[in-house]
This record gives C-alpha cells, sequence and structure tokens, in this order.
C-alpha cells in the first residue's frame, strides 16, 4: 500500500487559487463562437421565452 | 481498469405539442429505435434483477417500497428468483415498460417518462466514451426513423427543466465485495463533491426550480439531499446504496452513482469515469490518505462548490482545515497515481492533470475540455451581445435569468444537434472518438466484458434469443424438455460461453439473414 503522506496538510505543494474569470471577450476561439451565435440569434430572439416554458420534463432517477 | 457502465435518462418533447405524454413519446422513440435496429434487438429479461437488496446488506419489503423503485416490474416473482427454467413465450409487452435490448450490448428502454440508454459494460474510460456517444447516436437514429414516420420529436441529454424536475445519468462501477460500504462512500465523497470542476455539464439558474439568476458547473448539485441512500428519485443521495450486483453477489458490489451530470463533450465523460475508477482502486487497497480529504458536511458541499465558478470556496473537512475543490482534486490526483496500472490509467491521469492546470491558470483555457467553461464562455459571449447600456453609458450584460440564456441552456444538450454538438463539428470541443469507431460501437459490443456476448448473441442469433439481461441470456430453441434456456453470465469480465460460442458458429435458423445474401 502506498505511503501515507506525513504532511498535516495535503494541499501544501498547491497552485494558488485561480483569478476571477476573466472576460470571455479576452478568449480566443472568437469567430467560432460568434458564427454560431449568429446561427441561432433569430430562433433565439423570437422563441426562448415560449421554448423555455414548454420545457417540461417529469422527474426522473 | 475495472468494469464500468453509463446510463443516461434523456430530457424529451414533442415541439409541435408542448403538453405530450412523455412516457407515450418515450415509448414511440423505444420502438423507433427497434425498428432501426430491425431484428437485432431483443426484449428485456426481468428474471434477474433485485433492486431492492440494499448494498449495506438490508432487505426492504416490497410492500414498503415506492412504485419507482419496482424497475423489475412487471414480471418479477419471488417464485422466480433462481430458477433457471421458465417458459415466457408470448407474455404481453407493456408499453410503458418498452425494452430494446441492442446489438451492441446496449438496453434502450422507457424508464419512468424518460427513454434511457444503459451503455454495455466496458473496461476503459475510453471505452465508455466510445459507447456512450454511440447511445447519443443511437438516439439520432430512432429520432430519425420517428420523423419519417410524421412524428415531432426533440431529445436532451441534460439533467434538469429548470421547473424542478431532474433526471440521471448513473455511473455503474463493480467494486469488490472486501469493502464494507460505509468506508467506500466515506472515502469516495470528497471525489464526487470535488470533481465537479472538472465534469460539471453547466447550467443557468441556480436552486431546485432554478429560482435564483445565476451560472453554477453542475447540472445535478442542487438535488442531492443526503449522504447515503437507497432512493434515487426522493431525497437523492451521493452515494447510493441500491445493491444489485448484475454479477457474482459474493465477490462484488456494483456502485451506483447518481450525483453526476450527462456530458455532452467527450472529455467529462472521459475522465468522469477514468478519474472515479481510479480513485476507487485506492480504496479497494485501503489508502488512509483519503481520510484526509473526509467533508464536515458534503451536502451542502455539493452546491456550495457548484455555485462559485470563481472556485474560490473553501470547503470544510471533518479535520478542520479547508481546501477548495481544486486542491482536493490535486491532492486526489497525487494518490491516483499510484493506482495507474496500464497505459489506460496514465493516459486518464496525464488529462486530468493537463485539465486541473488549465482550471488553475486561467479557466477559459480549459474550455475545450470541461463543459461548464465552454457553456459559461458561450454564454458570456450572449451575455454581452444581449446586453444594455447604463445611464452612464456603460455595458451592462443580460442578466442571467434572461430566457434566451434558458432557452440556449437546453439547447446546449439537444443530441446530435444541440449547441454542444456544433461547437464540437466547429472544432471548438477535444473529441475523445472518431466518427467511425462510434459508428462502428452502435451495433458491435465492447469485446472485453460479458457485454461481448449478448450483443452478439443478439445480433447474430437473434432467431433463439427470447430476452436478455445484464447477467443472463434467455435462449428459445426447439429442446426436449420445452422450456426456455436461461445462461447466466455472473462474471462481467467474461467474454466465452460454452453454449453461447456454440450457438454463435452456427449459422442462425428459421429466416435468411440479408447481411449474408
Amino acid at each position: 500500500m502506498p505511503q501515507t503522506t506525513s504532511s498535516t496538510s495535503p494541499f501544501e505543494d498547491d497552485a494558488p487559487a485561480p483569478d476571477a474569470p476573466v472576460a470571455p471577450a479576452a478568449q480566443s476561439s472568437t469567430d467560432a463562437l460568434d458564427s454560431l451565435l449568429d446561427e441561432i440569434d433569430d430562433t433565439i430572439q423570437t422563441n426562448a421565452t415560449q421554448f423555455v416554458r414548454s420545457f417540461v420534463q417529469k422527474g426522473g432517477q | 481498469m475495472r468494469v464500468v457502465g453509463i446510463e443516461t435518462e434523456y430530457g424529451i418533447t414533442d415541439p409541435a405539442h408542448p403538453g405530450a405524454n412523455p412516457m407515450l413519446l418515450s415509448s414511440q422513440l423505444v420502438d423507433a429505435c427497434r425498428q432501426w435496429a430491425g431484428d437485432a434487438a431483443t426484449r428485456w429479461d426481468y428474471g434477474g434483477e433485485d433492486p431492492l437488496m440494499d448494498l449495506r446488506g438490508m432487505r426492504r419489503e416490497r410492500r414498503y417500497a415506492t412504485a419507482d423503485l419496482l424497475t423489475d416490474s412487471p414480471e418479477y416473482s419471488e417464485a422466480n428468483r433462481g430458477v433457471t427454467l421458465r417458459r415466457r413465450r408470448g407474455s404481453w409487452e407493456d408499453p410503458a415498460h418498452l425494452n430494446a435490448v441492442l446489438g451492441n450490448g446496449a438496453r434502450f428502454y422507457v424508464d419512468h417518462a424518460h427513454p434511457e440508454y444503459s451503455g454495455p459494460e466496458v473496461s476503459s474510460a475510453r471505452d465508455a466514451v466510445v459507447w456512450d456517444a454511440a447511445g447519443d447516436k443511437i438516439v439520432c437514429a430512432a429520432i430519425e426513423g420517428f420523423k419519417a414516420d410524421g412524428g415531432s420529436i426533440a431529445v436532451y441529454k441534460n439533467n434538469v427543466d429548470g421547473k424542478g424536475a431532474s433526471y440521471g445519468m448513473h455511473e455503474n462501477y463493480l467494486v469488490s465485495r472486501s469493502i464494507a460500504f460505509d468506508e467506500l462512500a466515506r472515502r469516495l465523497t470528497p471525489h464526487l463533491v470535488s470533481r465537479q470542476v472538472v465534469v460539471g455539464a453547466g447550467r443557468v439558474g441556480l436552486g431546485a426550480y432554478g429560482e435564483r439568476a445565476g451560472f453554477q458547473m453542475s447540472q445535478r448539485a442542487d438535488y442531492m439531499e443526503a449522504e447515503v441512500g437507497l432512493e434515487t428519485t426522493l431525497r437523492r443521495p451521493i452515494v447510493n446504496t441500491r445493491d444489485e450486483p448484475h454479477a457474482d453477489r459474493t465477490k462484488w458490489r456494483r456502485l451506483h452513482i447518481i450525483i453526476g451530470d450527462a456530458n455532452s463533450m467527450e472529455v467529462p465523460t472521459y475522465l468522469k469515469v477514468g478519474t472515479t475508477a481510479l480513485i476507487l482502486s485506492a480504496i479497494e487497497a485501503g489508502d488512509e490518505r483519503l481520510d484526509a480529504l473526509v467533508l464536515a458536511d458534503p451536502v451542502s458541499e455539493v452546491s456550495a462548490v457548484s455555485h462559485d465558478v470563481s472556485m474560490r470556496h473553501q470547503l470544510t473537512l471533518s479535520s478542520g482545515e479547508t481546501a477548495t475543490a481544486l486542491q482536493m482534486q490535486r491532492a486526489l490526483l497525487t494518490i491516483a497515481r499510484d493506482y495507474v496500472s496500464d497505459a489506460e490509467d496514465a493516459a486518464v491521469v496525464a488529462k486530468w492533470e493537463d485539465v486541473l492546470e488549465e482550471l488553475s491558470r486561467d479557466i477559459f483555457s480549459a474550455a475545450k475540455n470541461v463543459e461548464w467553461v465552454a457553456k459559461l464562455q458561450l454564454f458570456g459571449r450572449m451575455r454581452e451581445r444581449y446586453g444594455s447600456v447604463d445611464a452612464e453609458g456603460a455595458a451592462v450584460p443580460a442578466p442571467w435569468d434572461d430566457d434566451r440564456l434558458k432557452a440556449a441552456d437546453v439547447q446546449w444538450s439537444e443530441v446530435g444537434v444541440g449547441l454542444a454538438w456544433r461547437l464540437a463539428a466547429a472544432g471548438a470541443v477535444t473529441r475523445m472518438t472518431t466518427d467511425a469507431e462510434v459508428d462502428a460501437a452502435m451495433v458491435t459490443p465492447p469485446a472485453t466484458t460479458r457485454a461481448w456476448l449478448r450483443g452478439r448473441m443478439v445480433s447474430m442469433r437473434p432467431d433463439v434469443v427470447d430476452a436478455a439481461g445484464w447477467s443472463t441470456i434467455v435462449i428459445d430453441r426447439d429442446a426436449e424438455h420445452g422450456h426456455l434456456e436461461v445462461v447466466n453470465l455472473p462474471n462481467p469480465m467474461a467474454t466465452t460461453h460454452e453454449l453461447l460460442d456454440q450457438l454463435l458458429a452456427s449459422p442462425r435458423t428459421g429466416v435468411s439473414d440479408p447481411r449474408h445474401d
């Protein structure tokens, strides 16, 4: 069996906590995301409320 | 790796008739799946299941079970248990329990008000992804058939409707019966709670009813109400105690995990299964390092982790120390390294480390691999697009309770055509599979488990297969005794069986096989 760690904390050598999420606009893959948003723009602008209202499921496991 | 299987309950709607009965729709979809499969599909064998056996070693009397626990109905009878010969030809099929056991070893069926794909048993994380993706494509094939007949239908690989209902993706792991169940649950729970940062599918809305505006990592987090328990639809537990091994009960448990999200991306599915299997190996080895990670209050931490997309939330350990979910995942990765037993395991650990590194550096660098991050990135862009300008002229992003964001959250997971699939097609998502191997896995079982025997019997000898279950194949052939013969497959790793191999080597009878014409 592997050795139990001798450290009192299992987290000592950890990287610092990440910065808060940066603005999505600063990110790559801009083209793929924007062209996808362009594609769905019309339907989502006109149908979103009705779509959300009618998406009703029964509970499962 | 150990034997694993993934079950997915899909959301289902009729876009043309929003109030359509979901049980009927699910039944019609399973029927369409059977049409797609042709004669390479058989019925489910209810004879061998025992869902009321509890992993903690108690039996609950059937009269105390809620109706939805009785998944072995309608053909269950105490007298059937252990009986190996029975006659059931011509029995009536209840449309509410319509089943198709498929040539790839999977079961596609009506579970309550949802269609469910229970993938075949696999023995690597990558195979889990391949046969999970094959399930999505089988759903697409069934949808195509249903629509060709004039029907209107949409199927979603998500877990919530935003109005209080949740339905599950369940992972099943074969584990040694030698571990005490309490120890198994205690040592696994810290991983199940903290892995959300890696495998969460993302969700618009907070609370079981989406009653608060916001975005969180996990679909399922707000529906977990207990640490351990037998129920799956009420007081849902982080670790489920159902003890229905579908295997030799003296050797194995089937650990049934219901906390996970259904993933529409491949890397999360891969890491969900691969990392959990490695932690289970550490638990089987009695690794006491896991005890340092036990949480003071796991149930409340599930939502706390999920709701904090900055990943700064400090979870409180039972020792009184605190740690972030990322720190816990790093500690678990360190432990898991010691249980790598083959190249597949090593690949899982490498991918796990990469993703943790990306999340630590800049979460959006993980957008190709982590589903909640991919969603957050796309929906962040939508919030800018649909935002407004305040009195001082500053841009204000659209609020998280904007219906366009809620709609996009559901449409993300529409099987085969949703936003997740479109991002994958655009190359913005990491693929673990190729289209060719997924297409093959729609009709071919994994070669490393007993699913190999089940799937091949279903596709090659439908003339003699009456029904099949996880651990049984019921044979109906001319025999002097006049009964059905139930072949038991208690070893999930068995890929050979004397009688089945003999049947598989013989030509089918009765009908001509178009594949050989």
